[in-house]
């Protein structure tokens, strides 16, 4: 189990990746953790001539704080995000997920640009951003382009990248006071990809949650913003309308492990515990 | 494809310490050249899809998957195989303890589980059996049933612990 | 531990039977020093990579080499027809499976290709990645025939035949009836009645199968490193197909990377690689890559089982039968063959139980999916799993705790010998000694207390018992006299070299169990040295006996016994030699911690050492004539029974989120009696190991198919196999009784795990959700399974 032979080339920074891209054509690959993309080339899934290294580009695995938002390098590894005190701080939804990506010695490599990148839709990354309003930040032969995280993922495996258009950064803005994030998934063993996974933030107010983002993955051909639940929520309203306007929000296929109608279901044991996880109450079970 | 892509990729690396240059096909895996180019055949490819944990070993002072690793990207790095790891005594309680406790059964996976463990110790001093399940959680061990793994880890955090309040 | 009291003679104060030693190439292999066959390299040596049928069933048609033979490395390409040239084809029958039948199965699919996977065409290339490439760029014309998928309707008239000539799709098919049933179950308090299903799996050894095969032209010698069970098997059968003389094959068995019954059998693929290496002259490797592995390696268990159990008013089992289904892929595999796990499950049913009205019979047929065949533990967690399931319906039937309505049916530890309502016999069993023994050891009350106070709080815990009985230490009945050069017999050689070392050939193998280890504990043991000065030489068919190698727990069994005997005829020899040197009786000497001693008083009189040198270097000095053989070889076959049973029984207490059908295992206790324990630490890990590998059947592992025969989980993404984060701790105690065929004692203990931890899960499951009514006993039990049997989802055909 091999790749093809394939021709391969080390970018040293973002410029020299797109002008690498360039001479390759719009085909060729980017290598970023590579914890997806070499998986599919040992399988030969996935059969690619050109193969742009960007892995050794140091400035692009960077977490800084720049004013009232995170800036994430598109390099940044799954490891990183655990360890990282301002990740933990202001986008503590990335640090629940990071831990429950694959394994130990995935997240030492898989980074979060090609996690985004790559969109996968039972990926907990890409549900991060939705849920908590992140910016993409592209650059090609025209500088930067920022895209938000709702209009970023457009299908399977499928994003609103341009050919020639790396990503680099993601911009998250930082949890203010108030609001509280929390991540669930429920997935056949530790680091298997969830049957369905939900990531969620919200104010919590007196009233109850307020401007409620609830993300799912794993539950359609990309992540989902569940807009009518988010809607029933801050409107005040129980719990079980939220769950009801799942049915709506939702459009899970089935896969080997779970059928569409396990997964509608799943959503909304996860949305109950979830939400007691945002509002600090017992009533949601470990999953 | 020819101009600045090539097939082949002249590396200079350090493998268990010492220097290595070689010229490697673009397309082949960490532990492909490791078994290969340099004749250590510690570390298994267990399924080549990155799931098993079989060819766990060390680069740059963490873990990975040496089947989602190219060689070709190793330029410059520094890599720990379960060979240099045993020359140089860094690992040798773990050892011991696994061969004390029985924690390993046909020894294919032990290589990998043995970089997984080891590296669990360097962070977490007192790990709990569930710490412990989690970190070898994608390494696959078909003959132990893990929980002998999971007691040496644990035999060998205790005594380190109790090796540090000694030192104190 | 307890000593076996007619065994005093092994009861010195220099024993090493019963004794935890550590593995002697446990070190080797924590270095990373282990030698799998992939890590040998040989000069000239080529690599294979297979051309896979991507079809269930079609013809095969025009092959176009051309491609592949220009891709820089291919050196060569082997058709189906090529090969069969070069290596005969074999059918999987036995004799005393009556009406068992089989087609001609080729190392190459010559002119159908009967399941996804199946091997057509060979590349060689310097290295495997070209190997692939060439594969990657052959065409291969099909046409597609249909697909038989489903074994239900396998044998209706309007499906197709996979091999026309056979007739029908119909491998084999046996009827036992013994007692009354039918009269039993009609007079019987209350029947139960389920249908249950145990999900095709495989054996997923880390290492992959490995062959690494050379031939000599000027020798005519074939020499192949092989990861496999069986070498002098596999020596027999390399040296049938590709027609050469037995002695001049060798298969050296280096490290085993796990095999677990699924290296035990003859695979086309490798077979090819023999035939490929005999026709280039050269050494040829082939590593199978995890694709396919899961698409080639055997996979076990596929079987649908209706059962029903009759019990009076006293909750005494009264009658039992079942009806037993099996698909087996298109053919029966060499040269074991497809049908023993069904004739094990008729076998092995009831097992643990007094009763003796029982009917039961298994139909196994032909389909288009990967060959099955043994996997560890054949037939019984199947058999066990259905017995157990039947047992706990029974129990709540007629209102007993399933732990008391065990004891009042287990066969008596006194009742033995004892012949079973399958005509198995029993030479002496413990179930009630280990059913005490492990409801003790889990303080069954208690946890049933605690399992009525969380159920209030709507937590739902589950506790299931299983007990089991396992089938080891095979004589002949098993294979042989169906007509399978399959040896039941295992030798030992124990030589002396002239400093006092000892060397242990043996025949039976070592792939990570620990068979080197209990070797050495029995030849020190019976020689009289210190297990250091012991070496245990297994896996090389050129230099130990002949022997069956690793199958059916026999390598303690019957190895062990034969390197004990070997060992105590050594023993005997050197004293004789000994007597001479020391003018003594041989009587008054024994040897202990390699030492010549005074046997009365226990005095040294002379070092081995000393006694090697005169015999090796100053056989002058002594006297003419006296025999001074240094080396003793012995054999051990079982004759008084067919095999010997052990026994056991475990429990698991699992939770169940009753919202997401999740199952956390949160304990597994097993009580298992192996006879005589060898080696405690061993044994306790065989058992623990088995139990993951049961709970892997229960929980996770399942080959699913599409219905055109593709298989789905083809990959270790989408197979599941039970990972370290969910698996559980386990409690493992022991009743020993061990056999009187032989001085050892010993028994086997490698299957004892797998055979009864999927029902004991499955009886836990169905315990935490009694108070629903839902009820599971289709493996393996998901999560979508369990929510199904909630009524919170539908249920969906996988």
């Amino acid at each position: 189990m091999k790749p093809a032979p394939l021709s391969y080339a080390r970018a040293s920074d973002v410029g020299h990746a797109l002008a690498l891209w360039r001479e390759a054509g719009p085909d060729a690959r980017i290598l970023a953790g590579g914890q997806s993309l070499l998986a599919g080339l040992n399988l030969r899934l996935a059969e690619v001539d050109g193969l742009i290294d960007i892995s050794r580009i140091a400035s692009l695995r960077t977490i800084d704080l720049v004013g009232d938002t995170l800036r994430i390098g598109a390099l940044t590894r799954h490891a990183d995000l655990e360890r990282s005190d301002l990740v933990a701080l202001h986008a503590p939804a990335l640090a629940q997920a990071a831990p429950l990506i694959a394994h130990p010695a995935i997240r030492t490599r898989g980074t979060i640009g090609g996690s985004l990148a790559y969109a996968d839709p039972a990926a907990e990354l890409p549900a991060c951003m939705l849920a908590l309003d992140a910016v993409i930040v592209a650059q090609g032969d025209g500088g930067e382009r920022r895209i938000a995280a709702r209009d970023f993922f457009t299908g399977v495996f499928e994003t609103g990248l341009e050919p020639f258009e790396l990503l680099i950064a993601v911009e998250i803005p930082v949890l203010r006071p108030g609001r509280a994030q929390a991540v669930r998934e429920l997935a056949r063993r530790s680091g298997d990809y969830a049957m369905a996974g939900l990531v969620a933030a919200a104010d919590v107010t007196p009233a109850g949650l307020r401007d409620v983002r609830l993300a799912y993955f794993g539950v359609g051909g990309s992540p989902v913003l569940a807009r009518a639940a988010m809607a029933a929520l801050d409107a005040g309203r129980p719990v079980a309308e939220a769950e009801a306007a799942l049915d709506d929000d939702l459009d899970p296929s089935d896969d080997l492990q779970a059928s569409a109608a396990m997964k509608r279901h799943l959503a909304k044991v996860l949305l109950r515990r979830v939400l007691a996880d945002l509002t600090g109450t017992e009533q949601g079970r470990p999953a | 494809m020819t101009g600045s892509f090539s097939s082949h990729v002249e590396i200079t690396l350090r493998v268990n310490g010492e220097p290595v240059t070689a010229r490697v096909e673009a397309r082949r895996h960490l532990i492909d050249f490791l078994r290969l180019d340099l004749g250590l055949t510690g570390s298994h490819a267990g399924c080549e899809h990155g799931v098993c944990g079989a060819c766990t070993l060390r680069v740059d002072g963490e873990i990975v998957r040496g089947c989602l690793t190219l060689a070709a990207q190793l330029d410059g790095s520094e890599v720990w195989t379960i060979e240099g790891l045993s020359d140089s005594g860094a690992i040798r309680d773990l050892q011991d303890a696994f061969v004390a406790r029985n924690a390993l059964q046909c020894g294919f996976c032990t290589p990998g589980m043995l970089a997984a463990c080891a590296e669990l110790l360097d962070h977490n001093a007192d790990p709990s059996r569930d710490d412990i399940r989690e970190h070898i959680s994608g390494n696959y061990c078909r003959c132990t049933g893990y929980e002998a793994i999971v007691d040496a880890v644990a035999a060998v955090a205790a005594a380190r612990r109790g090796l540090a309040r000694a030192a104190e | 531990m307890t000593v076996n009291l007619h065994l005093s003679e092994l009861d010195r104060p220099n024993s090493y039977i019963g004794k935890t030693v550590p593995r002697p190439n446990a070190p080797r292999l924590v270095e990373g020093r282990g030698v799998y066959v992939d890590d040998v390299v040989l000069p000239r040596m080529v690599h294979v990579a297979f051309f896979r049928s991507p079809h269930a069933h079609a013809r095969i048609g025009e092959i176009a080499t051309a491609a592949a033979l220009a891709v820089p490395g291919v050196i060569r390409v082997f058709t189906g027809r090529d090969i069969a040239d070069i290596c005969s084809p074999w059918v999987a029958v036995l004799a005393h499976l009556k009406g068992l039948k089989s087609a001609p199965q080729h190392a190459l699919a010559v002119e159908r290709a009967t399941w996804v996977g199946e091997p057509v065409v060979a590349v060689v290339a310097a290295t495997r990645a070209a190997a692939e490439d060439g594969v990657a760029v052959l065409e291969v014309q099909f046409e597609p025939l249909p697909v038989v998928a489903d074994m239900e309707t396998a044998l209706d008239p309007d499906t197709p035949l996979i091999h026309p000539e056979l007739g029908d799709n119909l491998v084999f098919q046996r009827l036992h009836e013994k007692g009354e049933p039918d009269a039993a179950m009609a007079g019987a308090a209350k029947v139960v009645e389920a249908v249950f299903h145990t999900g095709r799996h495989t054996g997923v050894c880390l290492e992959p199968r490995s062959i690494l095969a050379n031939y000599s032209r000027p020798e005519n010698q074939l020499t192949v490193h092989h990861s496999t069970q069986a070498p002098h098997m596999m020596q027999t059968i390399f040296a049938k197909h590709l027609d050469l003389p037995e002695g001049n094959v060798r298969v050296i068995c280096g490290d085993v990377g796990g095999s677990y019954g699924v290296k035990v059998h003859v695979y086309p693929d490798e077979m090819a690689v023999a035939a490929i290496a005999k026709a280039m002259a050269r050494p040829v490797k082939f590593v199978a890559d995890r694709l396919e592995s899961f698409a080639s390696d055997i996979h076990a268990r596929d079987h649908r089982i209706k059962g029903r159990m009759g019990v009076d008013a006293q909750g005494r089992i009264v009658a039992m039968e079942i009806d037993d289904l099996t698909g087996i892929g298109p053919y029966s595999v060499y040269p074991r063959t497809s049908a023993i796990e069904g004739n094990q499950v008729v076998n092995l049913c009831g097992g643990p139980y007094d009763f003796q009205n029982y009917r039961a019979q298994t139909t196994v047929v032909l389909q288009n999916k990967t060959p099955t065949c043994q996997y560890r533990a054949v037939g019984h967690p199947i058999a066990t799993a259905v017995t157990e399931g039947l047992v706990d319906l029974a129990a709540d039937a007629i209102g007993l705790d399933p732990a008391e309505f065990r004891r009042r049916n287990i066969v008596r530890d006194d009742a033995y010998p004892y012949t079973s309502a399958a005509n198995m016999r029993f030479e002496g069993l413990s179930h009630q000694a280990s059913l005490e023994k492990l409801l003790t050891m889990m303080d069954y009350d208690a946890l049933r207390a605690e399992q009525v106070r969380l159920r209030e709080r709507g937590i739902h815990r589950g506790i299931g018992l299983a007990s089991f009985i396992e089938l080891t230490n095979p004589s002949p009945f098993m294979y042989g006299i169906g007509g399978a050069r399959i040896s039941a017999q295992d030798g030992c050689t124990v030589r002396m070299d002239p400093d006092g070392s000892v060397v242990a050939l043996s025949g039976v193998t070592e792939q990570g169990q620990g068979t080197d280890t209990i070797l050495a504990q029995v030849v020190a043991e019976g020689v009289g040295v210190p297990i250091e000065r012991v070496r245990v030489i297994t896996g090389d068919t050129q230099v130990t006996p002949y022997g069956g190698g690793t199958w059916a727990s026999r390598g303690a069994g019957i190895g062990g016994e034969a390197a004990l005997q070997a060992g105590l005829a050594l023993r005997e020899n050197i004293l004789v030699v000994a007597a001479a040197m020391l003018q003594a009786e041989a009587g008054a000497l024994d040897v202990v911690a390699g030492e010549i001693v005074d046997k009365a008083t226990g005095q040294p009189r002379m070092p081995l050492a000393e006694l090697g040198r005169i015999v090796y270097f100053r056989g002058d000095t002594l006297p003419k004539g006296l025999p001074r053989e240094l080396v003793a070889t012995r054999h051990f076959i079982t004759s008084d029974y067919p095999f010997a049973f052990t026994n056991g029984v475990q429990a698991s207490y699992v939770e169940v989120d009753v919202e997401t059908g999740f199952v956390r295992l949160l304990k597994h206790w097993c009580v298992e009696d192996c006879g005589r324990i060898i080696n405690p630490q061993l044994v306790d890990e065989q058992v623990r190991g088995g139990i993951v590998q049961g709970i892997g059947g229960a929980l996770y592992e399942h080959c699913l198919y599409s219905e055109d025969g593709q298989l789905m989980t083809a990959n270790m993404a989408d197979y599941l196999v039970p990972m370290a984060a969910e698996m559980p701790d386990m409690v493992i105690g022991h009743v020993e009784t061990p056999t009187r065929e032989s001085l050892l004692g010993a028994k086997g203990a490698g299957e004892a795990g797998t055979a009864g931890a999927p029902a004991a899960i499955m009886n836990a499951i169905n315990d935490a959700l009694k108070p629903f009514k839902a009820r599971v006993t289709a493996m393996p039990f998901t999560p979508e399974r369990i929510l199904a049997a909630l009524g919170t989802i539908p249920e969906r055909r996988l």
